[in-house]
């Protein structure tokens, strides 16, 4: 379906696409309206701080707990979900798990797989992966659909196709559809997207799907869904196949009620999600429907190098709602596209670093005003600002031998450093402050009128004519 | 080395040497969540899962099919899916066809007839195993006898509940159930008709799933 493929940019393209972004008043508008919706549905669902704090400290305790038994869980999901009947594959790179993928969809000569939304699947862009196996990978997720009819990636973990208008989707539908006239009714976009991906989950070999929750001591999947594609793709074709981040998972069953209604509450605003689908097993003897097999693709890709540490590991707490990026004043003004990552927004910050290294993600952290508003916000109490302000010390200090993350000083520059250094020096010294402050008060005119994106709309910057010392010594 | 054994490998490495006392959820759930009467459960359930768009009709025993059929017939439904071998199945199976409404019932594996329960199925009938007041959630565990897609394929699904089965929570259905001793192959929560808001954040209904939602609450004698 799609023309090509389109791979995640690295970021030195941050900042022009960022530009493009801010200078698009429709998109603006789109990002800026959405994130407003957003929020004030997440605040409606929490009218009692007292609710919501100890709430988010259960989930905080909720995920902690089960990450610091990680390894195990994953050896006890895996040996559950093998007894029930479910294949469990491991990953450690998305080729390998595009690979496992597609081994089993050419042992079944499968022609189409049908997709549940999955941000992993996103992640090892798994729908160019099958497009070059010769197998069709189709969105069914309505904003997922939408995103993949107009070739490009989703701009928000939750609401894929969040930066476009009903006239877009509508322009979109008439030009890609077949036998489809231009209508912007939303009812009726949506009635045209389910008669086609009906006819689709009736057809298809695989069904492809995420995972929001896989329970360890009774090898459960969980998957939240409005829609119902999720539980199409994971019912009607005769194989399913989920994807995972190893960090999705939890030992006790009563670990899920805390978890989904934070999700649901904090992600859409919802008290609970239209359907929260929990899959045990394949088709057992005597069930009439069901797929005969699943399988289970459990995922690494630099998540054991999150694990590395106490404060990184908290990163691995996060549950995908998404919360962060609708409160992130960043994100609101410049969109999902801009960061070139499949995990955009502050969450995106902190994850993206460990899946592409710092060399491609060495700027990312820096994108943020740090007003904390996301680790506010953020419903199993990831302290996002703290780890953006890690993640910067770890891509612009000096390169060091054995370090914890892959590209550890990526962004290091001698002259940068040399540069903050001297400013400190200045700063401890008072002689040398009065020194260098003199030296402005007297030779101030030979600023530059010039000074870059500053003076674009802003007069120049000049040091005063007199120092503060100075004025004060004049007062007496 | 394969890569399950280099993935435990380097998480093993950084794992923390101490393990995190088990969070209590019990306990959270006693603080913060009301235990309520039957009749107070009902009306929760009720609003919330009207408040998501179900439709929900109070019945009895004696007239939950003729509520079923005025509601087919409103909607110019003239055939109906349902589970042969349950006991509601059978009294649809029984009362139904006379008075208009053809039954089919879900008799062989998917395959056989996959494009016509995709294409010719207008409407189902299941009960549901219990329900969450707390959320308006309906509880369903599809066996053979109703199977996983009599819920999600046609695009109206009749839900019959006995209103003496509803819990104050998830958390309170799945340990007063024992959940954690074994799920079946499929187990789920539907609050609601199939929805999305996809397009510039407008809610519309029948996503992929069932258009219309609609639940038979059924009231013993009071």
């Amino acid at each position: 379906m799609n023309a090509q493929p389109i791979h995640f940019k690295p970021s030195e393209g941050f900042r022009a696409r960022s530009k493009a972004v801010v200078d698009n008043p429709f998109l603006r508008q789109s990002f800026r309206g959405a994130m407003d919706f957003l929020m004030s549905k997440r605040a409606a669902q929490f009218p009692d701080d007292e609710e919501l704090q100890s709430l988010r400290s259960l989930g905080e305790a909720i995920r902690q707990y089960n990450l610091a038994k990680l390894p195990e869980l994953l050896e006890r999901l895996e040996a559950n979900l093998t007894r029930n009947g479910v294949q469990v594959h491991w990953a450690e790179t998305p080729d390998e798990a595009n690979a496992i993928i597609l081994g089993i969809c050419q042992r079944h000569s499968a022609k189409l797989m049908v997709k549940g939304k999955s941000m992993v699947s996103e992640e090892i862009e798994l729908n160019h992966a099958a497009e070059a196996a010769g197998i069709g990978a189709l969105e069914s997720d309505m904003g997922e659909y939408i995103v993949q009819l107009a070739n490009e990636k989703p701009s928000h973990i939750i609401m894929p196709a969040i930066h476009k208008t009903k006239e877009e989707i509508a322009r979109l539908f008439a030009d890609k559809v077949l036998g489809v006239d231009y209508t912007d009714n939303v009812d009726a976009l949506i009635q045209i997207g389910r008669n086609v991906l009906r006819q689709k989950f009736l057809e298809a070999d695989i069904g492809l799907s995420g995972v929001n929750f896989a329970v360890a001591e009774t090898g459960t999947l969980c998957l939240v869904e409005n829609e119902g594609n999720g539980r199409m793709c994971t019912t009607a074709p005769p194989i399913h196949i989920a994807i995972t981040g190893i960090e999705k998972i939890v030992e006790k069953l009563e670990h899920v009620p805390p978890l989904l209604s934070l999700l649901t509450r904090s992600a859409t605003g919802q008290n609970i999600s239209t359907y929260f689908n929990m899959i045990s097993s394949p088709r057992k003897p005597g069930e009439k429907d069901g797929p005969e097999e699943v399988h289970l693709v459990l995922l690494d890709n630099g998540r054991s190098q999150a694990y590395a540490d106490e404060q990184l590991r908290k990163t691995l707490q996060c549950i995908r709602c998404g919360a962060c990026m609708n409160h992130c004043p960043v994100y609101t003004r410049i969109g999902g596209h801009a960061y070139g990552t499949t995990y955009p927004g502050p969450i995106g910050k902190i994850i993206s670093p460990h899946m592409l290294g710092l060399e491609a993600t060495s700027s990312m952290a820096t994108a943020s005003s740090l007003c904390g508003a996301c680790g506010e916000v953020c419903p199993v109490k990831i302290p996002i600002p703290e780890l953006l302000m890690r993640l910067r010390e770890e891509a612009f200090s000096k390169p060091h031998a054995d370090p914890v993350m892959r590209g550890q000083g990526a962004g290091y520059s001698r002259l940068m450093t040399s540069v903050w250094r001297s400013w400190a020096a200045v700063y401890r010294s008072p002689a040398l402050y009065g020194v260098v402050t003199w030296l402005g008060s007297r030779f101030g005119w030979l600023m530059p009128s010039k000074q870059g994106a500053w003076t674009s709309v802003r007069v120049p910057l000049k040091p005063a004519p007199k120092r503060l010392r100075d004025m004060l010594r004049e007062r007496g | 080395m394969s890569a399950r054994d280099r993935i435990l490998g380097n998480l093993r490495k950084n794992q923390p040497s101490t393990a995190k006392s088990l969070p209590d959820v019990a306990s959270w759930f006693a603080g913060h969540r009301p235990v309520e009467s039957g009749a107070e459960k009902v009306a929760r359930f009720r609003h919330f899962i009207e408040l998501a768009h179900a439709e929900v009709h109070a019945v009895t025993a004696d007239n939950w099919l003729d509520t079923l059929h005025a509601a087919l017939k409103t909607r110019g439904i003239d055939r109906l899916l349902v589970a042969e071998g349950t006991p509601h199945g059978e009294v649809a199976l029984d009362e139904l066809p006379p008075r208009g409404v053809e039954c089919s019932v879900y008799d062989m594996a998917i395959e056989a007839w996959k494009s016509e329960m995709f294409n010719a199925t207008p409407a189902s009938l299941t009960a549901a195993r219990a329900a969450i007041a707390e959320t308006g959630t309906l509880i369903l565990w599809p066996d053979a006898l109703e199977p996983r897609l009599m819920s999600l394929v046609p695009p109206v699904h009749v839900v019959l509940l006995d209103a003496t089965k509803i819990y104050n929570t998830f958390y309170e259905a799945m340990t007063a159930e024992g959940w954690q001793d074994g799920l079946p192959t499929n187990s789920l929560l539907i609050s609601g008709p199939s929805k999305t808001a996809d397009i510039q954040q407008t809610l519309a209904y029948g996503a992929h799933g069932p258009k219309e939602l609609i639940v038979l609450l059924l009231e013993g004698e009071q």
